[in-house]
């Protein structure tokens, strides 16, 4: 048995992992402990959620949506799951497998939509009818199943698994563009307004390091492979980007995202347009929308129209581009 | 010691001795975005391998938005 170096910070026990941006070591114990205070602190900060909140959790049958659920059911919240098939072929058979199992296991209930039985399309045919990329795509389709069911449940809070890696990258992103309406928005809270349920982001203090790490700990089997269709995209060289930067200098994703949230969002209040649109409905589903038909039903449209296009098709077509 | 990688996964074998870290870097990928499972625990950076261990190397990071 090879030795373990490293103590736990708190109890002097072997650890089981490092954490350079908290310059410290933890055993399972005390970094399940730091992964809840976490949570806790960002809950409490911004006013996320209350005990007595009907909380519907973004489920994809990966890490970080599986550890927010966890955590919250952990910490004594009351929350179901929303898992939405997208027919990303044997990519989403798997991972909705792994999300019933998780509500399973545990007695929790999951509701499930399946884009094409019900809405009579899939995120590959999506991609392609509309000639922008899957994760677009995708994007807009989850946001509105997510509303919608939300509200149709009489849930009072919508929970994503956004953790600091994914915000920080959308925050490079946004600000390379030095896009003030963006940044403007991206909030860990967004209050319910004009027809949209409020969102939450509890995991915003939390890496992906650190949530993938919580569901080892765990035990909670996850989908550990990558969505074929997220090869490639802006995202993930955003967070490669980052995570170089941090190697250098522990700390830096925390220091670059919160203390945007603290310094940075107070100055950019208000400035958000799409904050004060005056909202009318979608003409075909009653969505609140700037137009006659809202992005979710523009897109369900000409994938509708558009013959099954299988998800090998999309991706050698994106293989090719790069 | 016998190696899991994933996205393709595959296994390969590795000789020599390792830590973690030296692991990782061996095989040029970033401590930041990868977990390392050895015989089904987690451990950290500065943990040394042995050569019967079975490892896996988790990626972390996720592409959607």
């Amino acid at each position: 048995m090879a030795a373990v170096a490293s103590k736990c910070r708190v109890c002097k026990e072997p650890a089981v992992i490092d954490l350079p941006r908290h310059n410290a070591n933890f055993c399972a114990e005390h970094f399940l402990e730091l992964c809840r205070r976490q949570v806790v602190k960002a809950i409490e900060k911004f006013d996320m959620l209350s005990k007595d909140d009907r909380i519907l959790v973004a489920v994809s049958g990966g890490k970080d949506s599986l550890a927010v659920w966890d955590l919250l059911i952990d910490l004594g919240y009351q929350a179901d799951g929303l898992y939405i098939g997208l027919g990303i072929g044997e990519y989403s058979d798997v991972s909705g497998e792994y999300a019933k199992n998780f509500a399973a296991a545990r007695g929790l209930h999951l509701i499930t939509i399946d884009l094409r039985s019900e809405y009579g399309y899939d995120i590959p045919t999506a991609a392609k009818a509309t000639r922008r990329v899957p994760c677009s795509a995708c994007g807009t389709s989850k946001r509105h199943l997510f509303d919608k069911a939300a509200l149709d449940g009489g849930y009072t809070v919508l929970v994503t698994g956004h953790n600091l890696d994914d915000e920080a990258a959308v925050l490079f992103g946004n600000t390379l563009r030095w896009d003030v309406e963006y940044l403007s928005r991206q909030l860990p809270v967004l209050p319910a307004r004009n027809g949209f349920p409020k969102k939450v982001k509890p995991l915003v203090r939390l890496t992906e390091r650190e949530m993938a790490a919580w569901c080892v700990v765990r035990g909670i089997d996850y989908l550990v492979d990558e969505c074929p269709m997220a090869v490639g995209n802006k995202h993930l060289a955003y967070k490669a980007a980052l995570n170089a930067i941090e190697t250098e200098s522990p700390g830096s994703k925390a220091a670059f995202y919160l203390n945007v949230l603290d310094n940075m969002a107070p100055l950019l209040s208000g400035r958000s347009l799409a904050a004060g649109e005056e909202l009318g409905a979608c003409t075909e589903c009653g969505s609140p929308t700037t137009s006659d038909l809202c992005a979710f039903c523009r897109t369900a449209q000409k994938a509708r129209a558009h013959d099954p296009v299988p998800v090998e098709l999309v991706l050698s077509k994106g293989r090719r581009r790069r | 010691m016998k190696v899991l990688l994933r996205n393709p996964r595959r296994e390969i074998d590795i000789e020599g001795k390792y830590s973690v870290n030296s692991l990782l870097a061996h095989l040029d990928l970033p401590r930041e975005s990868h977990l390392v499972i050895r015989n089904g625990t987690l451990v950290p950076g500065d943990a040394a391998l042995a050569p019967d261990d079975t490892v896996e190397i988790r990626p972390v990071i996720s592409g959607g938005c």
